[in-house]
């Protein structure tokens, strides 16, 4: 399944697909807090001066103005990194967005490790689990370039909040132009039979090169891209558990709240399972290139076999 | 057609109203803020009675003026408006705070009819309102918005962010007014956080400001005129007000922020209200 050895940050995608979602919906508006360039929202800048809101570094007075501008009738993205989204702006986009349904689109760089070198205070690594728990929202990691702009161009075209997260380094280009999307709809990509792995944003493809290790020992996993972990694709997931009576969930993220959590709550209460999470175990981390980060933190390819391999004992 | 006169006595004498029935619903629910409600009285009346266009029987008409209470625990004195203006029946203030009611114990955009941005957590109400003044500017629609901030919620630092963002955007059609009785929760602003020299704060952030008597409803008529004329730049009007206004024993009493008053001392209250309203008329 792997089509490509391009590879793309997604947060390139999301800068293209709102130029094209400019263009179709002129009640599109962007916010941005001083790092565009960073976001991508620059190129949205540049097309459509007049819809684009630049907040400078004031994320919180940006979120709740966010809430001000969808009352107007506006689908309001906004953009910063993850990590300030999910923190210093949490209030205004719980109370005043979440609690309020308002259409806003939080749509942030530098999900989890993506940002790796620039250590701990940059890296979001709690902000799915923050997300998932607040009412009404719907939480994305998309994992590669078609994915993204096909699920950015979803969420514009729901009435409602949204969390899109993006990763700041390139991501292998996993899908092709004509696969389809849907919000709260996984992906199927490869079938096994014998473990499930559930990954979605920069591990898919970590999760891919997993199976395929352990395709080379005889196991044969279905792995399965949860890009939205809220809605959960509950008849997906416990579909293939069903099956294989085995699941490993991948995130870039704390184990806690997010991919990991999420499947956990199904599991137990719909499907007792075996399971292992691969992800942050409830650790920060520290500055580093990214694939050192994953290999220290057990995060690689080969923690997802070995996690494997545990399960089949 | 009305005269200036006419409206000043036709606006004191809804306020006697709404006082009333602020104290009734918050004596109703057992729990609510009349110390701020109370401040804000003459303000929301002057907005809800005379200068904002509404239309009760479709809410979110698209080119109404917007109103914010981002001092969002005052809302008994909103509720009181809306539902003399008739966005809901006058019988439901009763319910305020109750399961399964609409009016929630801090304002819920959801849930209640009127109510543009729901507010309760200090700071944030400036920045929604200037999110809808840049959102009505970009549709070319002329309506206003309306803020009232409290004075212990200039604390928040998020206030600041939208003081400062306001002006870039030249939002001439956002109307900010702080309910200036320098009473907090643990005690005087002064003490609390000092926020003087305010107006010159204001000014600073280029802000087209005016300072007034946040009772004297010929000043807030005037000031309100003063604030629409703006050409160039947000206003805001600094309101001077007396926490409990109206109820001598509630009047610049911290410990009535945030506390019900019994059986007799609502029929204490209400009395009170009556005498002054007599007074009034008589003139």
């Amino acid at each position: 399944m792997i089509t490509n050895a391009k590879a793309i940050a997604t947060r390139d995608a999301y800068g293209e697909a709102l130029v094209t979602l400019g263009d179709l919906y002129p009640n599109l508006v962007v916010l941005e807090a001083d790092i565009s360039k960073s976001t991508r929202t620059n190129k949205f800048a540049k097309e459509f001066p007049d819809r684009f809101f630049q907040f400078g570094v004031a994320e919180g007075n940006m979120m709740a103005a966010a809430a001000g501008l969808a009352t107007t009738g506006k689908i309001t993205f906004l953009s910063t990194y993850a990590v300030f989204a999910s923190m210093r702006a949490m209030e205004p986009l719980r109370t005043l967005i979440a609690y309020g349904e308002l259409n806003v689109k939080i749509a942030v760089s530098h999900g989890g490790f993506t940002p790796a070198n620039d250590g701990v205070t940059h890296q979001a690594t709690e902000d799915l689990a923050m997300l998932r728990v607040l009412p009404g929202m719907t939480v994305i990691m998309p994992a590669d370039y078609y994915s993204t702009v096909a699920l950015v161009t979803a969420a514009a075209e729901i009435d409602g909040p949204v969390y899109l997260r993006f990763t700041r380094d390139p991501v292998p280009v996993l899908y092709k132009p004509e696969n389809e999307f849907q919000i709260g709809k996984g992906i199927v990509i490869r079938k096994g039979g014998d473990v499930t792995l559930l990954a979605n944003g920069d591990m898919l493809h970590i999760a891919l090169e997993a199976s395929e290790q352990l395709e080379s020992k005889g196991i044969q996993a279905d792995v399965i891209d949860i890009h939205t972990i809220k809605p959960l694709d509950t008849d997906l997931i416990l579909d293939s558990v069903a099956r294989t009576r085995r699941v490993v969930t991948i995130e870039d993220h704390q184990i806690s709240g997010g991919l990991g959590g999420a499947v956990s709550e199904l599991l137990c209460e719909s499907l007792p399972t075996p399971m292992r999470r691969i992800g942050l175990q409830n650790t920060f981390a520290e500055s580093g290139q990214y694939n050192l980060l994953l290999r220290k933190y057990q995060m690689d390819s080969i923690s997802i076999v070995n996690a494997v391999f545990d399960l089949m004992k | 057609m009305e005269s200036r006169e006419q409206l000043i006595n036709r606006l004191q004498i809804k306020s006697y109203q709404i006082r009333k029935n602020i104290l009734t619903m918050i004596h109703a629910a057992k729990s609510g803020h009349p110390g701020g409600s109370l401040s804000i009285t003459d303000i929301l009346v002057a907005l809800y009675f005379h200068f904002l266009d509404i239309d009760p029987i479709n809410p979110n008409w698209k080119y109404r003026d917007r109103f914010i209470l981002s001092k969002g625990h005052s809302c008994p004195a909103w509720y009181a408006c809306l539902a003399d203006r008739g966005f809901f029946p006058v019988e439901e203030l009763i319910t305020l705070r109750e399961i399964d009611g609409r009016l929630q114990g801090h304002p819920a955009m959801t849930k209640t009819p009127g109510v543009d941005m729901t507010s309760g957590p200090l700071g944030m109400g400036l920045s929604a309102g200037l999110g809808m003044a840049l959102g009505l500017k970009l549709d070319g629609i002329n309506s206003r918005v309306y803020v009232v901030l409290g004075d212990g919620e200039l604390n928040e630092g998020m206030v600041w962010e939208a003081a400062m963002c306001a002006p870039k955007y030249k939002l001439n059609n956002l109307i900010a007014i702080i309910d200036y009785n320098n009473l907090q929760l643990d005690g005087n602003c002064d003490e609390v956080m000092p926020l003087e020299p305010l107006k010159t704060k204001w000014e600073a952030f280029n802000w087209s400001v005016q300072e007034i008597n946040g009772h004297d409803m010929e000043a807030i008529l005037d000031a309100i005129d003063t604030a629409q004329k703006e050409k160039g730049k947000p206003s805001v009007i600094i309101a001077h007000t007396v926490k409990g206004k109206g109820v001598s024993f509630m009047e610049d009493e911290c410990d009535w922020h945030g506390k019900a008053p019994n059986d007799q001392q609502l029929l204490d209250a209400i009395n009170e209200i009556e005498s002054h309203k007599v007074q009034e008329i008589s003139l």
